[in-house]
Order: structure tokens, then sequence, then C-alpha cells
């Protein structure tokens, strides 16, 4: 049985994971990859405020196809998540709960997990088509300029992940080394 | 000499493109439905949600995979045939209107180095042209995804490693990479040929129909010794640890220089997208 998470995640929701759990997410969650997280580490550089609530929230690191009619948004699914790496460290200090991606990380990243109370989950790659129908709403919040890159809140119901790095610093990946 | 008008290939890359981005081939499809039944825990679970997955993009006809790739295309045009235009434009003429019609993701930087260059339309290709006997134009159409792609890797060997340098090498890639060329994974392997030969063979070899193994008796043992051990790897299903980390390994030699053992490994997603027409 998938555990249900409501965003914002709390501790209290986040501490019991533990790595090859599967959850269910819903509520709020923002995409972005590569050329976003640029922007906003632009803005954080400057002092100035995001075009998204870190709080409790969650990040999918997802570039969806566009939106065919009748649909909430194209074919969604996970994009690599090491590019993020030098990103998520800073982003969970600032209040982030969780990134959705897939494949493993750098140790950096499962260290913040532990430091901060976060955790990595990972959905199915290639499974856009499916993970698209959990996403009941969707709009570009910031940088449209970028296309599928911009920023988009995705209202999602029960989007399936797996716990990939947990809040003790466990990861599910089988070549993953134990923390120290 | 036959003549080949460019929107008979336009024409013949628009469907591909199409067909390539929401139905799987059928071996690829019986392979995921295969590796279901060997896998327990999130592995197995990774593979049920694949199946189920192109079940609904085959259904609603949507991308199965947001990655609607970089189209690459090999063109095999027989010498008896004369293009009454422009290859490369009629290819990417297929390919935007394919891209904008069937609400697939434009994923192209016109300027690598430019994040704000999306040429918008997917294009262009990149095309393989090979000249071949007789009057007819055979396109493989393949997207390919760039999680895969920037997984792959080109390594000029010391010749004295051999055969089970190659193997050791391939499973040293496939290991590193781990979840995130999301496999299982099909595995395009050259050996020889001079660095460039040997990235564009292993692409080739991607193109080939999935587990047909090689028709020489040698390089099809090599194959399946390659998948024994990347498959003992146990990285499994999107790295999360099982028995299937890839459904096939297609292997492709060609001669090379005495001082020289290039190895190309080309990683291909489970979404193994292909389509081919014959013109």
């Amino acid at each position: 049985m998938a555990t249900q998470l409501h965003v914002p995640l709390d501790k209290d929701q986040l501490s019991p994971l533990r790595a090859g759990d599967s959850v269910e997410i819903s509520g709020v969650v923002y995409t972005a990859r590569d050329a976003a997280h640029g922007k906003l580490f632009e803005l954080l550089d400057a002092g100035e405020p995001l075009p998204i609530d870190l709080a409790g929230g969650v990040i999918y690191y997802c570039g969806p196809a566009p939106t065919p009619p009748g649909s909430a948004l194209g074919s969604a699914g996970p994009t690599t998540s090491y590019r993020m790496d030098s990103f998520a460290p800073r982003l969970y200090e600032l209040g982030l709960g969780a990134t959705i991606g897939k494949g493993d990380r750098g140790i950096g990243v499962r260290e913040a997990c532990r430091q901060f109370c976060c955790v990595y989950l990972v959905a199915v790659g290639g499974a856009g088509a499916l993970l698209s129908e959990r996403v009941v709403a969707a709009e570009v919040v910031a940088y449209p300029e970028l296309g599928p890159e911009a920023i988009r809140r995705l209202e999602v119901e029960r989007l399936p992940a797996i716990v990939a790095y947990d809040t003790v610093g466990n990861s599910v990946f089988p070549h993953d080394d134990p923390l120290q | 000499m036959r003549d080949v008008e460019p929107m008979a290939i336009s024409s013949a890359v628009y469907r591909m493109a199409l067909e390539s981005s929401f139905n799987l081939p059928e071996r690829v499809l019986d392979a995921l439905r295969r590796a279901v039944d060997v896998e327990v825990g999130p592995a197995r679970a990774v593979m049920e949600t694949l199946v189920e997955n192109a079940r609904i993009a085959a259904d609603r006809r949507i991308a199965l995979c947001q990655d609607c790739g970089l189209v690459v295309v090999f063109a095999e045009i027989g010498r008896e045939c004369h293009l009454a235009g422009d290859l490369y434009a009629a290819i990417n003429d297929g390919i935007a209107r394919a891209y904008a019609d069937g609400y697939l993701r434009k994923s192209v930087l016109g300027d690598p180095l430019r994040r704000d260059s999306n040429t918008g339309h997917n294009t262009p290709a990149v095309v393989h042209v090979r000249i071949t006997e007789g009057d007819a134009i055979t396109l493989h159409v393949a997207p390919k995804g760039g999680g895969s792609e920037n997984m792959s890797a080109v390594d000029m060997l010391v010749p004295a490693v051999g055969r089970q340098g190659v193997i050791d090498r391939v499973v040293k890639q496939v290991t590193f990479a781990g979840g995130k060329p999301c496999p299982p994974l099909v595995v395009g392997v050259a050996i020889g040929g001079t660095m460039d030969q040997a990235a564009v063979l292993s692409k080739w070899a991607l193109m080939r129909e999935l587990g047909d193994p090689s028709p020489d008796p040698e390089t099809a043992e090599l194959e399946r010794d390659i998948l024994r051990a990347v498959n003992a790897t146990g990285v499994g299903p999107m790295g999360l640890g099982g028995k299937t980390t890839a459904l096939a390994v297609h292997v492709e030699k060609y001669p090379c220089h005495i001082a020289s053992l290039p190895l190309a490994i080309n990683l291909q997603c489970h979404a193994a997208r292909h389509a081919m027409a014959t013109i």
C-alpha cells in the first residue's frame, strides 16, 4: 500500500518514510528542470523572492509535452535528477520538502535529505502518459519563454512515486554506498 | 533511375514520427511484459507501470514519454534512385509537422549553449545517409531521448584488453549509468572503426529489431555474453535493483587500425521507439 502524502509536506509526513516505500502525492507540485533552476538561483543570489512556494513544497523535475485537447497536461514523466544536484541542497535548506525525478544522485543530495529532513522521490521514467493522468490542473507560473522548461504549477492527485533517499540517509539504489 | 519526390519522404517521416511516439514496437512491448514476470517488489511495479503506460499512450494517442527525443534518421538510399529535392529539408518538414500535430515535446536547442534557443519544431534531425543497391529508399526514424543519450560513451580502448575488456567496459558504463538512462535498456555497442565511425555504428545497432542476433555467430555470442554480464549487475528497472537491466544487446563491428580498439556504447531507454518504412 502506498503512503499518502499531502503537500505541503511536514516532518511528521516525511520522517517515517524509508527508502523503497511507495508513496502517492496529492496537492501542488512545481515543475522545474535545468534552465528554470538556473533562473531561480539568479533570483536567490540577488536576494529576490521566488515565483514558487518552497515551504514544504515539491519540485518535480519534469518538462511536459504540450497539452492535447481534453487533457490537463501532456505526457509528464520525470527527467534525470543528477543534472539538478548542484541546486537541490540549497533548496532543501530553504524549506523544500521533496524533489521528484529519476535515477541516483550525488552524495550531497542524500546528505541534504538527512540534514534537512527531506526526501528525494523517483517516479517511473518513461511513464509520461500514465503519470499525466494524475495531473488535474496545470498552469505556467514563470519563464514561459523556456517552453517545456517553464515552471508549471501542477495540481496532482495520487501521483505515484518511490522513496529513493529518506530522511535518515538510506538509498533505494543498490550501488549507492552507505552514508558515513 | 527512379525519381522520388521530397513529399513522399516528408510524409513517411511524419507518419513514423507520430507512430513511434505513441506505439512501442511489438517486440519491445513483449520484452517489457516478460520482464514483469521475472521481477519482484519495486522493480515489478515499475515494469507493470511501463506496460500500462504503453497501453494508455496507444489508446489515447499521446506521447509515451514527455521526452519525445531528438529524431535520428538513417536513410538508406538506393543508388538508382534520384531525389528530386532536398533530403534534409524533406525529413525536417515531416518532423516539424508531426511534432506540432501530435502534441509532441520540442526538445531541440538551435544553439547548445543558449537555453532560450529552442527551434520550436524539434528540428533539425540528425541524419545518417547510406548508399545501397537498387532504387528504393528505406528510412529508419528513431526519436532518441536525452536521458539515455547522456549516459552513452565512446572509449578508445587499448587493444590488449581484447574481448573481455570490451565486456567489462560496457558493464562499467551500465553500472555507472544506474537508473539515469531509464533501464531496462537496449545497449547498442560498436567495436572498431574510428572514434566517429564507432559512435554512428553504435546508434545503427539500435535500429535492429529488438533481440535479433547479429548474423555473425561470434558477434552473436558476444551479444549474449554482454547481456548476461549487464543483467548480473543488478541495476534493474529504473535502477531500483532487479534482474532486468537490459532487454537486449546489439553489437556491430568494423575493421580498425592495428593500434586501436574503439568502443562506442549507445544506451537506449526502455521506450525504444523506432519505425521503418521503404519508399
